[in-house]
Order: structure tokens, then sequence, then C-alpha cells
């Protein structure tokens, strides 16, 4: 009758059963790489006292004292730098090459800043060591003589610093910042955008009144992504931060990382049990925040979700039109 | 698996009544053997190579879901053999929902399912044991948006649908050319057939998904608004075509545009709501149909 | 020009217009900078180490005298990002491939979305930890470390990139396609084999070249799971070379000639990466899928 052999539905059932172990060997994947990570910290853990590893400043090995609480200060401080540099640049750039730049460079822009993307992590550090650093630092020292009215600004320059570590970081963010706004300003519907333009609108006016509200989550979604990548890294932050384990006032004090105190400290302390636990725990609190980063990402990008926003609006319509004397 | 029986011996050809039992087991089985049939292979056979198959599906008590809403309600209807059944109604009366639950592509929408009798033939294709993938290889479906296969040729496309059902052993070439001559688009490509099937006209291209579906010879073809996207020229082509196409099969077809269904179709049903209201022959349904809802619709009253 | 009966656009607001305009001339100015001084600076370091036994000599791990080139640095990284290749390409399509055709857009299906854009933030060094704690030291497969314990921490990184990027290859195919294939009685299986993925071939060749680029550059993981070895050595269980480690090591040295080696070996990832990059773009360029 209408049937098939079982030997013919034996390729899609086998194909179904492959593809779902690979995708739910991820969810494994993860969980044992969060069990074996916080397995290892349990040590450091027990010793320190988890709060007091992530928010007590105390970080000296020799006397096996892990008091995280600069090394988190640090990712957090340079990953605002960057963000603060990064993601306006970023967006600009979105925007010019989506709305304002003439059609032919659309595309050799394009990859030009993806290419930002190519240079590898390593070569950044090294970079910004023998390059940023020793070009900027007479620049530095005036901006913090000038401008030392302002909160952490000021006080001598020494070289490597928060600064120089969230300028870098904030140029390896510009190609992800910019690639996912640019996706986000060109799925702006072109009827928002006459809409503006029929009504007299300057091409600025434009772009404030009908892309940027409409890609604002979509663009924080972006910004967060880039903070995420700009908390994880590891090489460049490391060349340049100072590797100074303290939590510094100025920008241009150095600083540490969580990041850069894993890959510079793993090789002395594997041979000390403690000292490897607490840069587990590092890796853990990194890949925590990396976590959080995410889902909250995620969550803003849900917000601007134009499904979702009609969705609201409508029941929002509705619980006011079923109020008492709600709107006729 | 049975040998394809050759065209002699072929019961739908001794017997004169198209709507024998026994015809449907006949072609069960060649759906059976993964060889195409040899009333496909026999060259001696001329243009119409399918001689006087007719099918016959009709459906018993129809529901359809898209999960709680129910879109389609207690449907019966039967559709003529070797002959054009037009389904017309308003957006969203359920007839494209029906078209779909007849060869259980209805299904493939997450949530949606649907519960009644829908036979091919005397054969319930919801019976449990049923293979979804077996029924679409008996009917055949032509969509509103011609979608040739972008990575292929125009002759791969039309024998796309022997390759991706798994039948081997027929002639690949004859198959192509006899069905891009059934569907009217045998000169216009002849001698073009490596090239790429999206680099045709809208309208070629519809004809090339139609040389396609007919290249795996199904009992049934269905059609879902398949001119909705030509411009007039091709569309007058393609219908011209399924003039000549229900000779060889049973063809149902959705459209929207009234006139196409008065140009093109016996039968015609009209549907609203979900429900079917009424089926007649063309001419009766348009100059004097029973209902006063399909007469306001007719009319463009509403719809 | 007069505007007779048109109302007049404000001075104001023109020159705000042309401000902005001018803003976002200069940010994307700005942002292209840093390529082109990078790039430059490489150049100026590194170009003039470029010569035949650059490339086909090994470091000598000699402090002075005759210090080598890096062959063996390119032999390593190639070696082992090809073998993260063929660990994470596979993989990763066949999740996007569920994800797409099965699981779309079910409670697990969004679950393994997240998980896997976690995995893509999840700094390298995080990976190369958890790859230490679980290969290097507990001596799976011999020894500690060893290249293919780099390759396999290489290819988490590669992983989510790969899996991210076919994903949304894959959905732009469009459905029409699909259902056209099912409807001429094809199972799911040749479906996705004969119509789906050849059609979104180019877009799964730029998502994995994209992933080889991000792997072969990245020096974090390939400390706690390869560190490095001298000579040039196809065995994969040992310790092997590679470019990151190699510009990460010489340029702490405190010979010259052994930091402008460096340079040199920069110059040369930089290009590698670059020459996957545009391969990347070009491949896209031919893509028939537009979002």
């Amino acid at each position: 009758m209408l049937e098939r052999s079982p030997m013919a539905r034996l390729p899609d059932q086998a194909l179904r059963w492959i593809l779902t172990a690979l995708s739910f060997g991820i969810l494994l994947l993860l969980v044992y790489f969060f069990g074996k990570l916080s397995l290892e910290s349990v040590d450091v853990f027990q010793h320190q006292g988890i709060l007091s590893f992530a928010f007590s400043n105390d970080w000296n090995p020799s006397q096996s004292q892990f008091g995280g609480l600069a090394l988190l200060f640090g990712s957090v401080a340079t990953a605002l730098i960057a963000l603060v540099i990064g993601v306006p640049i970023a967006v600009a750039t979105a925007v010019f090459i989506v709305e304002l730049c003439p059609s032919r460079l659309r595309s050799p822009l394009t990859i030009l800043v993806e290419l930002l993307a190519a240079v590898p992590s390593v070569v950044y550090g090294l970079w910004g060591v023998f390059f940023l650093i020793p070009r900027l630092r007479p620049f530095e020292q005036w901006a913090a003589d000038t401008f030392s009215f302002l909160p952490w600004v000021g006080g001598p320059v020494a070289g490597p610093s928060y600064f120089i570590a969230g300028l870098i970081l904030a140029i390896m963010i510009i190609p992800v910042v910019s690639a996912i706004s640019r996706e986000v300003i060109s799925t702006v519907p072109t009827d928002h955008k006459e809409a503006a333009l029929a009504l007299g609108a300057t091409r600025w006016e434009m772009i404030r009144t009908a892309i940027l509200p409409y890609s604002r989550s979509g663009i924080s979604g972006a910004a967060m992504l880039g903070l995420g990548r700009a908390l994880g890294e590891t090489i460049a932050v490391t060349l340049v931060i100072g590797n100074a384990a303290v939590i510094g006032h100025q920008i241009f004090d150095q600083g540490y990382s969580l990041a850069a105190v894993i890959a510079n400290e793993f090789g002395e302390a594997s041979a000390v049990p403690l000292y490897s636990s607490a840069l587990f725990a590092c890796g853990l609190l990194l890949f925590i925040v990396t976590l959080v980063v995410n889902g909250l990402a995620r969550y803003i990008v849900s917000l601007g979700d134009i499904e979702r926003r009609v969705e609201r609006a409508r029941r929002s319509e509705r619980k006011s039109a079923a109020a008492p004397g709600g709107a006729a | 698996m049975s040998d394809p029986k050759p065209l002699q011996d072929n019961p739908m050809t001794q017997d004169p009544d198209p709507l024998e039992p026994h015809t449907g087991e006949s072609a069960a089985e060649d759906f059976a053997s993964s060889e195409v049939p040899e009333l496909v292979a026999n060259d001696s056979e001329q243009a119409t190579p399918a001689g006087r198959r007719s099918h016959t599906i009709t459906t018993q008590g129809l529901d359809a879901y898209y999960g709680d809403n129910h879109a389609v309600k207690n449907v019966t209807i039967e559709y003529a053999p070797n002959s054009v059944t037009s389904m017309i109604g308003p957006s969203g009366c359920g007839k494209s929902t029906v078209l779909r639950c007849l060869n259980r592509m209805h299904e493939e929408i997450p949530g949606a399912y649907a519960t009644g009798d829908i036979r091919l033939d005397g054969m319930n294709l919801y019976a449990p044991d049923v293979d979804v993938v077996a029924v679409r290889r008996a009917i055949g479906m032509v969509f509103q948006k011609p979608n040739p296969f972008p990575t292929m040729s125009i002759a791969d496309n039309v024998a796309a649908g022997l390759k991706l059902a798994g039948i081997r052993g027929a002639d690949k070439d004859e198959t192509v050319e006899r069905s891009l001559i059934a569907a009217g688009l045998w000169d216009e490509v002849k001698d073009r057939l490596s090239h790429p099937g999206i680099g045709l006209s809208g309208g070629q291209q519809q004809r090339l998904c139609i040389a396609r579906t007919i290249a795996t010879q199904p009992n049934v073809i269905l059609m879902d608004e398949p001119c909705s996207a030509l411009d007039p020229i091709a569309t007058l082509k393609i219908e011209d075509l399924i003039h000549e196409l229900k000779r060889d099969y049973t063809i149902i077809i959705v459209t929207h545009n009234m006139q196409q269904a008065a140009r093109v179709a016996d039968l015609t049903s009209f549907f609203l709501q979900g429900e079917l209201v009424e089926i007649g022959g063309t001419d009766q349904i348009f100059t004097n149909p029973t209902d006063s809802r399909t007469e306001d619709y007719i009319s463009g009253k509403f719809g | 020009m007069s505007t007779g009966i048109l109302p007049p656009i404000s001075a104001r607001r023109r020159r705000t217009d042309r401000l902005m305009s001018g803003l976002f001339y200069a940010a994307t100015g700005i942002a292209l900078v840093p390529l082109l001084l990078i790039i430059g600076y490489l150049i100026k370091e590194g170009a003039s180490q470029f010569s035949a036994a650059f490339f086909t000599t090994d470091p000598t791990g000699n402090f002075a005298g005759d210090i080598g080139g890096i062959r063996s640095a390119v032999l390593g990284t190639i070696e082992m990002v090809a073998i993260a290749t063929l660990i994470s390409v596979p993989i990763g399509i066949a999740v996007a491939i569920w994800l797409v055709e099965y699981g779309k857009r079910s409670k697990p299906a969004a679950i393994i979305r997240y998980l896997i854009d976690v995995m893509t933030g999840v700094p390298s060094v995080v990976f190369g930890l958890f790859i230490y704690v679980s290969l290097v030291e507990t001596g799976i497969g011999g020894s500690g470390f060893a290249a293919w314990k780099g390759s396999v921490a290489i290819s988490l990184l590669m992983l989510p990139i790969v899996a991210r990027s076919s994903e949304v290859v894959l959905d732009l195919v469009p459905n029409g396609l699909r259902e056209s294939a099912l409807a001429l009685g094809a199972p799911r299986w040749r479906v996705i084999a004969t119509v789906v993925l050849p059609t979104a071939l180019p877009g799964l060749i730029t998502g994995s070249l994209l992933a080889v680029a991000r792997g072969a550059g990245e020096t974090a993981p390939l400390l706690f799971t390869v560190q490095a070895a001298m000579g040039i050595n196809f065995n994969l269980s040992e310790r092997m070379n590679s470019l990151p480690l190699e510009i990460f090591n010489d340029v702490q040295s405190s010979n010259p000639a052994v930091v402008t080696r460096a340079w040199g070996a920069a110059l040369t990832l930089v290009l590698l990466v670059l020459a996957i990059t545009l391969l990347a773009r070009i491949v896209a360029g031919r893509s028939r899928l537009k979002p």
C-alpha cells in the first residue's frame, strides 16, 4: 500500500538521531565545562571564601591571599572604556555604511571594517606595546594634566594603563558591534524612512527619528556582545595593562584583569594547587559573567523585537479598554 | 518489489470503469517498487503515454487545525477524475488548507494537524501505517511562487522529482523531454537544458515546475494559485496547459481569481470560513448558484 | 536658489545635518585608521624578514648566531587549525541543520541557541583552562601537552562561530524550496542533502572560513595545551610550534634579532588571516541567498 519499507525510513531516523545527539551534546559539554571549572575552584573558595575572592582587594599569591577585586575591577573598567569609545564609533560607521556612503563604497568599506576582526589579538597587543604606548604617552600626559579636574583623569602616565587597554579593546570590538548594528539598521522598513523624509526631514533628522529609535534595542544587543568580547579578551590586554594587581584611580594607571592574570600567572601557578585553583576561579568568574552578559543582551534585543512590541501594545490596549471607564 | 506491469496487461487500460478500486492497487504497486512504471519508459507509447489513467480523490469529514485554530470544518468533497476542479473563496476560507491536506503537506507546519478521511483511489491517506513520503510521490503539487531549485539546471530540475523520490532506472533524458513537452516548455528550452533553472522568466519557471511535477507521473496534481505571481500572457499559457493536462491527470486548483476558475475548471467548489458551501459544474455555480452565500461572493458583494 | 512658495529649511537645521554627516564620515575614517596603522607598522617592522630562508628554516632556539626562520611555526599553525576545522565544521553545520530543520522554535532549540551564543562569548583563555584540566592534566592520550589538544581547544572556539553563521544561512533558504522537494515525495534527509545544503553552500563556506580565520589567530588556548616546540613536528601527540606562540615568545626575547623575527611572524600571521577572510568574502559574494 502507501508504505515505504522500514529500510527506506532508516536514513531519516538516523539523521534525526545523530543531529539531535550532537546538538544536545553541546548542552552536555557546557554543563561539564561549568562543572569542571567549579570543581577546580573549590579549593580557593574554601580557603578564601567566595565573596572574599570576588570582592576583596588583596591579590597576593605568594602569601596565599586571593582577593580578586582588583582583577574584576580591571576587567570591568577596561571593558567600559572600550564601550564608551568603541560603540559610538561602531554605530556611526554602521549608519554611515548603510545610509550615507555612496553605494559603490559600501562593499569595500564593509570589508575594511571586518578586516579589523582579522587581526589576531596578539598582534593588537604587540602593536599596542611597541607603537601605541610610546606614541600616545605625550598626549596622555597632556590630557592628564589639562583635564585633571575630571574624575579618574590625572596622575603620572607610565605607559601601560587601563586607558590603553580600553582603547585597544575598543578597536577590537568595532567590527562586531558595527556588523550587528549594520544588520539592525538595514532592517528598518523603508516605509518608516520615507515617512520621515516625506515630512521634510533632513537626512540626519530622518536618521534620528526613524532609524535610531527603531534600532535601539538591536544596537544595545550589539553593544552587549561587544562588552562580552571586551571582558574576555586576554592576550591583547595582558600586554598593555601593566599587570599590577591594584585598583587604579586614574585611567592612566596600570591595572590587571581576570583574563590577563590567568594568561600571565598560569605558568607559576601550576605548581601550587591553591594558586592554580584561584586562577580557575577567575576563569569560572569570567564564564559566569559571559553567561549573564549574553542573557542580558538577548533580553534587551528581544524587548525591541517588533512582534513582541506589537503584542505588548495590543495587550495594554485590551487592558485599558477593559478597565471600567476605559477608552472607547 | 513487483515488476512494473507492461501496458497491455495493465488492468487500467482494460477496465473501462476508471473508478474500479482495482485500479488503485496497481497504482500503489507501482509506487511500492522503486522503478518508474513502464508506462513512462515504454517508448512505443505516443505523446501521452499515461494513457487513460484516471484517479479519484475524495475527502470525508475532513477537519484541519493550526494548533487551536479550527481552520477547516467537516469538508466532504469528491473531486472528479481527469478533470479540473477549482476551489474558490475569500482569503482565509480554508481552500489552501484543504489542498495541502490532500498531499499531507499541511502537517509540515508545526502544530498543524488534520483528522478525517482522504481517499486516493479508495486508499485512506490518513491511515495510521501510511507513510507521508509515499503519499507525496503519488500526488503532485505546484506552488504559488515558482521555485525551481537554484543549484540545478533545467534538465536536473525536471528530473529532480525522480532523484528526490529515489526512483532509479528511468531514462533521464527521455523523461525530461517528455515532461517538458507535456508542460509546453520543450521548444523554448530544448537547446539550453544545462542552463540554470532560475534563469528562466517567471512564466517559464512555473512551467518548469509543472514539468518537474509531472515527471514523476503523479496520480493527482494539486495547484495552489499557480498563476497569481505571473503576468496575463504567462497565465494564459498555463491555463492552456491545464486544459491539456487534465486528459491524463486529475487536477485540483485553488484560485482567488473567479474568472480563472470560470475559464479553466469543469467543477467548482466554493469555500467560506472553513466550510464547503457548494460544489457543482462551473457553469452552474457561476450562473445559477444554489446557496445565497455563493451568489453573494460571485457577484462581488464581499471577498 | 529661490524657494518661492516652498517653506525654507532653516540654516540651523541644514548646518546640523552637515555637521552630523561630517561626524559620521569622520567616525568611519577613525575606525579604519588603526587598521592602516597596524598593517603599516607590521610591514615596516616585519617585511624585511621575508626571505626564502625565513620560511624554510625552523627556529633554532639559539640565543645568538643563527636564530632560524619560522617554518615550523607556519606548518604548526596550518596543521593544528586544519584538525580543528575538521572537528568543528562538520559538528557546527550538523548542529545548525538540527536547529533549522528539526528544532525550529521549540524550547530546547532556544536553549541550544543561547548556549551557542554563550560559547561565542567565552574568553579563549577559559577554553584553554578547560582543555588543560580535562585533557592535559589527566594525561589522556599520552603525555601532557600535545598538538591535538590544542586543536580541540581551537575547535571549541570555532564551533559556535560555524554553528551560528551556518544557522543564519540555512534559515535564508526559502521555505518554498523545501516544500517543493517535500511535495515531490522526498524524505527529509534528501530534502536537506539535495536541496537545502547545496543552496546554502557558499554561505556555509564563508562561515567556516571566518571561523578558521579566528582560530588561526588565537594564542591563549595554545598556551595551556600545546606550549611550543622548536622543530618541525608532525606528531600530533607532542608539542608543536605555532605562529601565535612563536610571536608571543619571541617578542619577549632580549635579542633584538629575535624580536624582529616576531614581527615577521606577526606579518605572516596577519597576511594569512587576511587572505582567509578575503576569500570568505569572495565566496559570500557568489551566494544566491540574500537576506
